[in-house]
Formats: C-alpha cells, sequence, structure tokens
C-alpha cells in the first residue's frame, strides 16, 4: 500500500496485565500492514526478557475482577470480595492472582505474552529499549531475546515524529 | 446458498483477540492474489475485526455467515 500506516507505543509497564496490550496492538497493527515500535523503558523493559516473569497485583488493581478459573459457570461468575488486609499482606496472594488470570486466558484463548511477543517479530515489529533504563536498573543485553535495538528518547521521538498512532502504555 | 470453494481453510474457533487476526493474516500472506481463505471463529468480537482488517489491507471479505455461534469468513488475497 502507498500510505503505511505507523503504530509507535510506549512500554511503561512490566505486570502481565500491562503486559499485553503493547504487543496486541503492535502485533495486530503489523498484521493490519502497518509499521510498528514498541519503545520499552523504566518497568516495561522486563518485558523483553527471555524469561517474561510478569505477574499481576489486585491490592494496586482494586477494579480487577476476582474470579475462580474453574467450577461451575455459576461458580466463576462470583466476584470475590478480598479485603485490602487480605490482598496486600498474604504472603503469596500476587503469584495466586497471576495463575488464575493466566489460567483463565488461557482457557478463554487468549494468547499468552511471549507468544504475541514472538508473533510481533515474526511480523517484523521493531523492539527499542531504553539505553538509559537499563544502566539505572543494571539490565543487560544478554538477558534480553535477539533483535532488540537500543536508543534514548531521541530515538523514539525521530520514529514517533512521523507516527499515525502514539500511545504511551 | 451457493458454496464458494476455498484454496485454504483456518480454524481459530476457541481462540480470543487478537489470535483469529494473527493467524488470518499470516494464511493469507501463504496464498496468491485472487485465492479464497475461509477462516472460521467462535470470538463474537471477531466479526467487528474482521471486517475492519479486511478494509485496512484491502483483502476482500466475501461473506461472513454464522451458524450456532460458529462464524465463517470468506476472504480473498488482494
Amino acid at each position: 500500500m502507498a500510505d503505511t500506516k505507523k503504530l509507535a507505543i510506549i512500554a511503561s509497564q512490566g505486570t502481565l496485565d500491562w503486559g499485553y496490550p503493547p504487543f496486541i496492538l503492535a502485533s495486530t497493527a503489523a498484521a493490519m500492514d502497518m509499521e510498528a515500535v514498541i519503545f520499552f523503558t523504566f518497568y516495561g523493559l522486563p518485558l523483553l526478557k527471555k524469561e517474561i516473569d510478569a505477574k499481576v497485583s489486585p491490592h494496586s488493581n482494586p477494579a480487577m475482577p476476582m474470579k475462580m478459573p474453574f467450577g461451575s459457570k455459576d461458580f466463576q461468575s462470583i466476584n470475590w470480595p478480598i479485603p485490602n488486609a487480605i490482598s496486600g499482606n498474604v504472603p503469596g496472594f500476587d503469584d495466586m492472582a497471576t495463575m488464575m488470570m493466566k489460567e483463565t486466558f488461557k482457557k478463554k484463548g487468549v494468547a499468552t505474552i511471549e507468544q504475541l511477543r514472538g508473533m510481533c517479530q515474526e511480523f517484523g515489529v521493531r523492539f527499542i529499549a531504553c539505553q538509559m533504563t537499563m544502566e539505572v536498573f543494571g539490565f543487560e543485553k544478554e538477558e534480553f531475546i535477539d533483535g532488540v535495538e537500543y536508543g534514548g528518547a531521541a530515538t523514539f521521538l525521530e520514529y514517533a515524529a512521523d507516527a499515525d498512532i502514539s500511545l504511551f502504555i | 446458498m451457493s458454496e464458494i470453494a476455498s484454496n485454504l481453510e483456518l480454524n481459530c474457533e476457541g481462540l480470543n483477540c487478537p489470535l483469529p487476526i494473527l493467524k488470518t493474516k499470516k494464511a493469507i500472506d501463504s496464498l496468491n492474489t485472487g485465492e479464497i481463505l475461509k477462516m472460521t471463529a467462535t470470538d463474537p468480537g471477531s466479526v467487528n475485526d474482521m471486517a475492519s482488517w479486511a478494509k485496512r489491507t484491502g483483502h476482500e471479505l466475501v461473506s461472513h455467515t454464522e451458524v450456532s455461534n460458529v462464524h465463517t469468513f470468506l476472504i480473498r488475497k488482494r
């Protein structure tokens, strides 16, 4: 197509829930014949690690539905009221919530983050890691997947200046 | 209803956004211009998504039918 649309995304969060949107949107954009770049900065950087260890924290997301991924349909539709004192203090609560979210996603036919990240790379989405944040948080290039570019604010803005869609996630 | 023969069939039943679109893109890339892809999906969101995808990519959404929550799309590669 003569006029290729461009998508520019800043991924600044690395939790399981916030890790999805950049990869969903970039892979879909590429599937729609658009160019796409994801700039990973701050807490988004771990999404580039070879093994993604993203978790979700219900304590910091009060609107998150707390539902069981198993049992009868009625049981699964119950939104369990979890007091802050439990979600914030019980050891392993985030691990449990993460496990349940992953299980629910799997049951609903949602791709894993790793799968979507792989599709992005297959479709030619460019990944740029923020060099400054790497220094600050002590990340090494060896920890990241292959095919990542490295740069800073100017690298992103140079691309984003010609982008049709720019998102900060 | 007249049946249009497809060159390739893709089953996306049980898959959720954005997998049907991503798999459709991969499948259509493997076809030659003018050939037909038949994709089936159970994701209700795929109805609007497939229309948007076709509009953006220029591939022709020849037909969309639904039988007991299974959506069938015929797409002609452009």
